[in-house]
């Protein structure tokens, strides 16, 4: 009966503080944010807890027995992710308190980050194909909000491409709702799955994993559909921008990774191959953009997309070894591109410019960040003993034992040119010396909040790195059962 | 009928990729619109064209075979809700950005990728 308590309170304790505090004024909404994002960590600490000896538990909610009403499922995959999204919205929040601008932060701001971590969590949580896409929208119409809340022009048009081209993924996820049903009458995940292993692939079951694998890629922003995120992400203050990619485009690749391993059991060479070369291509763009860039959050927006490559490579791979590289890869990838996220907020904050070429020698003036930018740019680029190393590392291994040589040659070479950006920020904002041209203005004494939250960010790509194998042998444990679906289905469904 | 419906939604479909490939930011919305009437319509077709309701009648009993799926039109109702909201949100960030950019034109508003 806890338990079952425990696996809805990461939903239910955002949602409800969003709703009760939505009429304060934003200094109580602010203090309530902070207590429930409190909450929210210690019952996703809680529910890890519960799910980290290997045991997949489930709630029907109503007492309508599955496939009939709807489930709520925690596995080890769903509780190791909502832990970091936890940890690292917390930390973004206590940022934004600091480096969010007054005004933006009166227009509901706090309550609408809530939201936003409620559509989060439903959608790691949910069993259900329908309830899936409820979430999604959720968690859609807060990030709408929050990356227009402002209404500067660039934010204005780049929120267009972002609400046109998540409306059409939405509409194609519909549509392949619609197809599986017609098909096989459920909705449920873990009878679809279990419908899917029995009968062989039928035309609209394919069309309908086509389609609702298409929307995760236009949400996730893969190749060659991640034109709206590197044209909306930077548009906002720098801590949402960091909200975002911690959180949305990964709950994108959460529900291909989910989905994707519930609905195939045997997925055919040809889906997989396709996915090997998707995310070769996505990982070589998203770097390349990047590497033309010199402003900061455009800069880090290139690389969401080349990262989410890495994650979609550990899935194309469909072995235990690819999946715990992806699962790995998912916490390092999200604690260091927040990390860095919120170094460009300070910039954007003290500096009052992100723009590389108007900065120049900050490391004088602020060497703790200076610091903290460093662990999170070499973390990303893989350097040992960081976190991003073992990732790649084990993504590597696990290429290697698939044979998939260009999916290798491409990892490789695309963390090369991560390194090089990577020493390019860094370099350029806090080395060489400060441009004779810069308009930027002396920095304002830093925030004590905002240090925290960057420091502590940053930190945890170190403990990410040093203790390297106890979260890697999670991320097996959550490889294992997201291949064997047996624990799942048994949850789910009860029976043997 | 069904084949009625099936034309219906197939034009809805196309019509609605027709208005989103089309460079004003108007019909982009009108076409995004009309892409969630042919997803619903689609659930809708899963349900069966069957004319009889599922109510249980004591004394006359129906076979399930007999009556309507009621679960899409659940879903559809919800997907309705939910498409009314973010239209709603839409029509304003369009009217927002043309004011801001002064033009309806998709391909000139690229200032945030400049």
């Amino acid at each position: 009966m806890t338990r079952q308590v425990i696996l809805v309170l990461p939903i239910l304790v955002p949602l409800a503080a969003a709703v009760f505090s939505v009429a304060a004024s934003f200094v109580v909404q602010r203090r309530v944010a902070l207590v429930a994002l409190t909450g929210h960590l210690l019952a996703s600490a809680l529910l890890f807890a519960l799910v980290a000896s290997g045991e997949v538990f489930a709630v029907q909610l109503a007492a309508w027995p599955a496939p009939f009403g709807i489930t709520f499922v925690a596995d080890t995959f769903s509780g190791l992710l909502l832990v970091s999204m936890s940890v690292i919205t917390w930390l973004v929040m206590l940022h934004s308190t600091a480096s969010v601008p007054r005004e933006i932060q009166r227009l509901a701001f706090f309550p609408l980050v809530l939201v936003l971590l409620a559509g989060v969590s439903g959608a790691v949580l949910t069993g259900d194909l329908f309830n899936l896409y409820v979430w999604f929208e959720v968690l859609l119409m807060a990030s709408f909000v929050l990356l227009t809340l402002g209404a500067e022009r660039a934010q204005l048009e780049g929120g267009l491409k972002y609400v046109a081209l998540n409306l059409i993924a939405s509409a194609f996820f519909l549509t392949g709702v619609g197809l599986l049903y017609g098909t096989t009458g459920t909705l449920n995940l873990a009878d679809l799955s279990r419908q899917m292993s029995d009968l062989p692939l039928s035309f609209p079951r394919i069309a309908a994993v086509l389609l609702l694998l298409l929307s995760f890629g236009i949400k996730a922003a893969v190749f060659p559909l991640f034109g709206w995120l590197p044209a909306s992400y930077h548009t906002p203050p720098a801590a949402v921008a960091a909200l975002f990619s911690a959180l949305l485009t990964k709950v994108g690749v959460y529900s291909m990774i989910r989905v994707g391993t519930l609905l195939l059991p045997q997925p055919p060479e040809t889906l997989t191959n396709a996915l090997l070369a998707v995310a070769a291509l996505t990982m070589i763009t998203g770097v390349l953009g990047a590497v033309a860039q010199t402003e900061m959050k455009r800069l880090l927006s290139f690389h969401i997309v080349s990262q989410i490559g890495y994650l979609v490579l550990g899935f194309a791979l469909y072995s235990v070894a690819g999946l715990t590289g992806a699962i790995y890869f998912f916490v390092h990838v999200s604690v260091a591109k927040a990390a860095l996220f919120l170094v460009a907020g300070e910039f954007e904050r003290r500096w009052q410019t992100t723009e590389l070429t108007q900065l120049g020698g900050s490391y004088r003036d602020a060497p703790m960040l200076a610091a903290a930018c460093f662990a999170g740019a070499m973390g990303l680029a893989g350097l040992p003993p960081l976190s991003g190393f073992f990732a790649k590392l084990q993504l590597v291994v696990a290429t290697v034992e698939a044979r998939a040589f260009l999916s290798l040659v491409a990892a490789l070479s695309v963390s090369m040119l991560t390194l090089f950006s990577m020493c390019k920020i860094w370099a350029e904002a806090f080395w060489k010396a400060l441009p004779t041209t810069s308009t930027s203005v002396a920095p304002e004494e830093s925030p004590r909040a905002m240090r925290f939250a960057t420091v502590g960010l940053a930190s945890i790509t170190l403990l990410l790195g040093a203790f390297a194998e106890p979260v890697l042998l999670v991320a097996e444990q959550a490889a294992e059962q997201l291949l064997d679906r047996r624990a799942y289905l048994q949850a789910v469904l009860g029976g043997p | 009928m069904e084949v009625l419906l099936a034309g219906t939604i197939g034009c809805l479909y196309a019509g609605a990729f027709y208005l989103m490939l089309r460079r004003s930011i108007v019909k982009l919305l009108l076409g995004l619109g009309l892409l969630g009437h042919a997803a619903n319509l689609l659930i809708f077709a899963t349900s069966g064209l069957i004319r009889f309701a599922p109510i249980l009648n004591e004394s006359a009993p129906k076979a399930p075979s007999e009556v309507a799926d009621p679960v899409p039109q659940a879903l559809i109702l919800t997907a309705i809700v939910i498409s009314f909201g973010v239209l709603a949100f839409s029509v304003v960030l369009i009217k927002l950005t043309a004011a801001a950019a002064g033009t309806d034109d998709v391909d000139s508003l690229r200032t945030s990728e400049r």
